[in-house]
């Protein structure tokens, strides 16, 4: 007689996120929200500025998401978090986490400011960004998270994009907030157990979460795990956490790496690449890379 | 109690007084003895919120927005150039219908960089979707604040008082301060219909289509129009308890005018002395302060109107290309009037210039003297 085979679940069953959702096909933030929600659970709300989940959660009076959400300004998702949470905090509630969800275009560039402010006050609140490297949603346009060589809109081909991606998570640690983190949506698992270990802590804590977009990376929908995880592989994207601005841990050590080709030559938007372009990527992501493991001391 | 505060400190007041749960502020000059004053409430206790120091007006507004949502009151102030930065989030709070009270400091706009009053930054904002209350004393700053609160809860609508930079913001002047008991039998707590909760999920602002936007614009409109109403009972309620009255339109010797010079802001308590100074002289002058500007007070313009031989419009702003802003309001609110009387156009005292009892008596005597106006705009003390 066959043996039944068993998986054991890694991450609770229950959905926030509903169906009837509004994202693209093979969307990694759509993939990041699920995650985030499930660690977090119902005791969230969201503070959503303009990005593609502004318009992923579907148009009013539908709601795609088991919590509540303010759709709030392009540049305020960090302020808006802080008021919203001292609001909630005037009328007696405590308990509710308070998420800022943003994209790169709302973190990067236009909210910087207002992350930079809630970030030094150590606002009690979780800011997360989502980043597929552009803005995705008003249609493909660089920002300051589109890597170096990459084609947008606004990057044209005869144009690629001749500077690097802006460290952000450097940026954060500047402001030495309690907790900040990389994540990748595939590794769930990891990102699960960060954010559950974020939800305890108070202050300011930051979640930098890739998520691949099929539509401006010109991948193939079914490949968005596999990219990320290739981002992972490659060293391009370290997944680590910092406290505190000094206490780097690495989260996912990546022992022989892929090369950085592999990634590239799987999206449309790296095609006009030569290989001495891709040869500079790689030196650039083994710089990084060595640096990210000194800070976690290895 | 009446102390001896400056006109930004009654603001401060006005909002400790409503029990403001939750401010946020950056600081701007001439506002900056406002959150000064409620920094320091704050911390010793006396007002019982959290003020959140945020980075940019910007983030002061939209700080307040998301408190606002949680179903807390919520209080800011700023001026001028922190005013223009926080435009976007403007929309945002009355299409959000929060009804946030904000102070601001009317001064000028850069360039030059100007810290004088003229009302060019509020009055940029009239299409905001905000009420607007023009204040001539620190008052009438106070009671302003405590009733807007009133009158902002129970429409959805933010509010915004205004008063001049430095003539109300930095003088000192007695004011009344009422007990906190009879300021809190007054303004019930904040409980709105509707809020943001993680017990019962919503989405507030999401994308809204063609088929329900112009609905919700319509319906903030209707309560725009419920506003006068409202101010003038929110106005008798607060005469029987604290024995003072804010109309939305002060007249001051109007029963019998040839001229009547309509003004706002501290301007309509110097053109009080002009008109005592005019009568005196024979001249039968009388003042019309408008002190409500949105929603616009038309059904009291034009009972003023009806006892004005003539109308002189002082505006301390411009829309340029255009006119003084009030004088166009008031000429639309009486367009096609059987009586409506000439109505002349002045601008003065942009950047802070003063406008004197003197300029006053000059805007009289040159209404007076033309049987309809003959120029778009009468400049009075520009060096030409």
């Amino acid at each position: 007689m066959k043996k039944e085979k068993t998986m054991k679940l890694t991450l609770p069953e229950e959905e926030l996120v509903g169906s009837g959702h509004l994202a693209c096909q093979g969307c990694g933030a759509v993939l990041a929200m699920r995650d985030v929600l499930k660690a977090l659970g119902p005791k969230t709300v969201l503070c959503i500025p303009a990005c593609c989940w502004s318009v992923i959660d579907g148009p009013f009076p539908h709601s795609t998401l088991g919590v509540s959400i303010f759709h709030c300004a392009f540049e305020t998702a960090a302020s808006s978090a802080s008021g919203l949470k001292a609001g909630l905090e005037m009328v007696g509630d405590t308990e509710t986490t308070v998420v800022a969800w943003a994209g790169d275009g709302g973190t990067f560039d236009i909210g910087i400011q207002a992350l930079s402010g809630a970030a030094e006050r150590n606002e009690d609140i979780i800011y997360v960004c989502y980043d597929n490297e552009a803005y995705m949603n008003t249609g493909i346009q660089r920002s300051s998270a589109t890597p170096y060589g990459a084609w947008t809109t606004t990057t044209p081909v005869k144009h690629f994009k001749n500077r690097p991606k802006k460290d952000i998570d450097a940026i954060i640690a500047a402001h030495r907030v309690p907790y900040q983190a990389t994540a990748n949506i595939a590794y769930p698992e990891d990102l699960f157990k960060k954010m559950k270990k974020a939800k305890d802590i108070k202050g300011t804590r930051f979640f930098h979460i890739w998520a691949p977009c099929p539509a401006g990376w010109k991948s193939r929908p079914e490949d968005t795990v596999k990219l990320a995880r290739l981002a992972v592989q490659t060293t391009l994207f370290p997944i680590y956490e910092v406290e505190n601005g000094e206490k780097y841990t690495l989260n996912i050590n990546v022992k022989e790496p892929k090369p950085i080709k592999d990634y590239i030559r799987l999206q449309g938007r790296f095609r006009h690449l030569k290989d001495s372009d891709i040869e500079f990527i790689q030196e650039e992501t083994n710089r990084r890379w060595d640096r990210i493991r000194k800070l976690c001391g290895l | 109690m009446k102390k001896v505060i400056m006109g930004n400190h009654a603001l401060s007041y006005g909002a400790m007084l409503g029990r403001a749960q939750v401010i946020a502020a950056y600081p701007i000059t001439p506002q900056t003895q406002v959150v000064e004053l409620l920094s320091e409430m704050c911390a010793s206790k006396a007002l019982d919120a959290k003020f959140i120091k945020v980075e940019s007006e910007h983030s002061a507004m939209a700080a307040c927005l998301g408190a606002s949502l949680a179903g807390a009151r919520t209080f800011t102030a700023t001026s001028s150039q922190g005013l223009a930065l926080m435009h976007e989030l403007l929309h945002w709070a009355s299409g959000g219908r929060l009804p946030v009270v904000m102070g601001n400091i009317n001064r000028s706009m850069a360039p030059g960089w100007s810290i004088w009053a003229d009302q060019n930054d509020s009055l940029s904002q009239r299409d905001t979707g905000w009420m607007q209350f023009y204040c001539a004393s620190n008052q009438e700053v106070l009671d302003s604040t405590i009733q807007a609160f009133k009158v902002s809860e129970a429409l959805a609508i933010p509010s915004m008082i205004i008063l001049d930079a430095f003539a109300i913001s930095h003088t000192y002047e007695v004011v009344d301060v009422p007990d906190q008991a009879a300021v809190d039998a007054y303004l019930p707590p904040f409980k709105p219909a509707l809020k943001l909760t993680s017990s019962e999920p919503h989405a507030f602002g999401g994308l809204t289509g063609p088929e329900h936007y112009f609905e919700l614009r319509y319906k903030l409109q209707k309560d725009m129009e419920k506003a006068p109403a409202l101010i003038d009972q929110t106005g008798l309620e607060f005469e029987k308890m604290f024995g003072r009255r804010l109309e939305q339109v002060e007249e001051y010797r109007c029963d019998d005018a040839e001229i009547i010079l309509v003004t706002s802001g501290t301007a309509g308590y110097t053109a009080r002395v002009a008109v005592d100074e005019l009568r005196r002289k024979g001249v039968k002058a009388g003042n019309c302060r408008i002190r409500v500007f949105r929603p616009f007070p038309f059904d009291e313009v034009r009972r003023v109107a009806a006892k004005a031989r003539r109308m002189a419009v002082v505006d301390r702003n411009i829309s340029y290309g255009c006119h003084g802003i009030f004088y166009q309001e008031v000429k639309s609110a009486l367009y096609g009037g059987a009586d409506t009387p000439p109505i002349f156009g002045f601008i003065a005292g942009l950047g802070g210039r003063d406008i004197t009892p003197g300029d006053f008596g000059d805007i009289a005597r040159y209404a007076m003297s033309k049987p309809k106006p003959e120029e778009e705009i009468v400049w009075i003390g520009v060096k030409k």
